[in-house]
């Protein structure tokens, strides 16, 4: 049986780790080749580790054992030339350009008096000009491909407030302005643009004791343990579960750059054990 | 490799044709059991519009669910009826062993006339087909899912119309909207039980319900007896995506995503097909 996905090339960033790494895999096993960047180092303002070239390398590894192509790059998607420079070199390889998930993001909070310039202006750089510069970098691929499937990855904060996370708040609902505006310029083209919302994910850019302190101020950081912090997240959520796992936003993912949802445009998909209802 | 759904029994109302039986058939191919009930007869409002499902459209559905190697249980049942719906649903579970999706998709379609010119009975019969149906149909079904507490995903059909405005279709536009409001409420009600509820929300498809001289000239007024090819011109006109309507099965892929373990914390989301309506 053929995959959901097959004879596909899907552009992948933040694809080193975490959830991008678990796309680029989820595509990868439905049939997909892949063209993965991340910028595989630290932003002065992000308070838990970034990802490092040996993670991409990881990615690279996990997808070639599923017998798919890839072509990994380093770049930065606040830099538009560098990542339209590797997303073009991965086109030229891999024959042509399907599917975008737009998913390099970082997390960093305080309240909206507290944010320095640079917490702000680092924010909406990657989560909000990041994704821009993503589609920019993709659109004439996708037009040359007579069609195509973007998924943009927004949040729950994306379309409620959450306090102490302003500007992650400002940039996910960015996201959701980028997502419609695309969706309607590129449907002429056939060319799908969705987003998607997650809850709270169980990656490293949750699971750090800088977002522990965030959610336990009241626990001394010996307290924080993942055990400890689970009722907390579980609070946000209407189902019984502190955080969904990366595969959970790759199966909407992969479903959004299927076949399956070829009439599917212009939507906030979430996946978010209906933090929104609450 | 197994299906997406293997294992899984699917509960689907207005399952004889159109809609309802492009969830029953795409279910059953990825290895879901079905429940299938369907009211196989007219309804006199709604008759001037289109024509109603007949046992032979129900009979068909069970050839074709049977022909996937899959097991169904087919009832005349009416979702106005609670009692007619309870009791084939209880006898599906009773001969399946379980219930673990549900479609709750039968539905009418009456329009053209101003909202201050619909009839009390013409009303009366969209809000008890599409709104108390959906309620029916939930009620039935969650003793089941509670009592099994192995949690389940149920799917509302709602509409584009359940989101936006619709001129000249106030009834059902005022019962897709209610669909909303039940599936909020249940996903809240049912989340400590893992049991999912979300809605689905097309835009035009090519069914009966839409493909009728009745229906083009709510688009085409003017036209005395307009073709397919004249209104699928002016339905495309409402779509983002450069189509006139979508077709039945991409219905079914997005109840299949939702029926499955893939959208295992997915509830109280509206997933709309739309290919594009709501946001022109």
């Amino acid at each position: 049986m053929p995959g959901r996905v097959e004879g596909k090339v899907a552009f992948v960033t933040g694809a080193a780790r975490g959830q991008g790494r678990s796309h680029a895999l989820r595509l990868a096993q439905e049939g997909a080749d892949i063209i993965a960047v991340d910028l595989t180092g630290q932003i002065d303002t992000v308070p838990y580790a970034m990802s490092t070239p040996a993670d991409l390398d990881e990615t690279v590894r996990q997808v070639e054992a599923l017998d798919r192509r890839i072509v990994a790059t380093q770049a930065d998607v606040r830099d538009f030339d560098a990542l339209k420079g590797a997303l073009d070199a991965g086109v030229a390889q891999l024959g042509k350009l399907d599917i975008v998930s737009a998913n390099a993001g970082i997390f960093s909070f305080g309240t909206l008096d507290e944010l320095t310039e640079e917490q702000w202006s680092d924010m909406l750089a990657v989560n909000l000009t990041g994704v821009w510069h993503t589609v920019k970098a993709a659109i004439p691929h996708l037009k040359a491909n007579g069609g195509g499937s973007m998924i943009l990855t927004s949040s729950t904060a994306g379309l409620l407030a959450i306090p102490n996370i302003g500007h992650y708040v400002a940039a996910k609902h960015g996201v959701v302005g980028v997502m419609k505006t695309a969706a309607l310029e590129l449907a002429p083209f056939n060319i799908r643009v969705n987003s998607v919302h997650p809850t709270s994910v169980n990656t490293d850019m949750i699971q750090n004791s800088a977002t522990y302190e965030l959610f336990a101020p009241d626990l001394t950081p010996e307290q924080r343990t993942k055990e400890a912090l689970a009722p907390r997240f579980q609070t946000l959520n209407v189902l019984p579960i502190p955080w969904v796992e990366p595969v959970d936003i790759s199966n909407a993912v992969l479903w959004l750059a299927s076949d399956e949802s070829r009439y599917v445009t212009g939507l906030e998909v979430r996946v978010d054990a209906g933090q929104l209802l609450k | 490799m197994t299906g997406r759904v293997e294992g899984k029994v699917a509960f689907v109302t207005g399952a004889a044709r159109g809609q309802g039986r492009s969830h029953a058939l795409r279910l059953a191919q990825e290895g879901a059991d079905i429940i299938a009930v369907d009211i196989c007869e007219g309804i006199p409002s709604i008759e001037r519009y289109y024509a109603g499902s007949t046992q032979a459209d129900l009979d068909e559905t069970v050839r074709q669910i049977e022909a996937l190697d899959r097991r169904v249980v087919a009832r005349k049942a009416d979702v106005r009826d609670f009692d007619e719906l309870k009791a084939a649903l209880d006898e599906g579970v009773a001969e399946l062993g379980h219930v673990d999706v549900v479609a709750a998709n039968a539905g009418v379609f009456a329009f053209g006339d101003k909202t201050h010119e619909v009839s009390e009975s013409d009303w009366q019969d969209v809000i008890d087909i599409n709104q108390t149906g959906v309620w029916h149909t939930a009620k039935a079904v969650i003793p089941h899912l509670i009592e099994q507490g192995t949690g389940g995903s149920m799917i509302l059909t709602s509409s584009t119309a359940g989101l936006k405005g619709t001129p000249n279709v106030a009834a059902y536009t005022a019962s897709k909207h209610a669909v909303v409001g039940i599936m909020r409420t249940l996903a809240l009600e049912l989340a400590p039980y893992r049991i999912r509820v979300n809605t689905v929300h097309p835009t035009g498809v090519a069914t009966d319900m839409i493909l009728n001289e009745a229906a083009f000239k709510l688009f085409l007024p003017d036209v005395e007896h307009p073709t397919k090819e004249q209104a699928a011109a002016v339905f495309e006109s409402t779509n983002a995506l450069p189509i006139p309507w979508v077709e039945p099965v991409d219905i079914s892929n997005a109840v299949l995503f939702l029926a499955s373990d893939e959208a295992r914390y997915v509830t109280g989301t509206e997933l709309k097909v739309d290919a594009g309506y709501t946001i022109k």
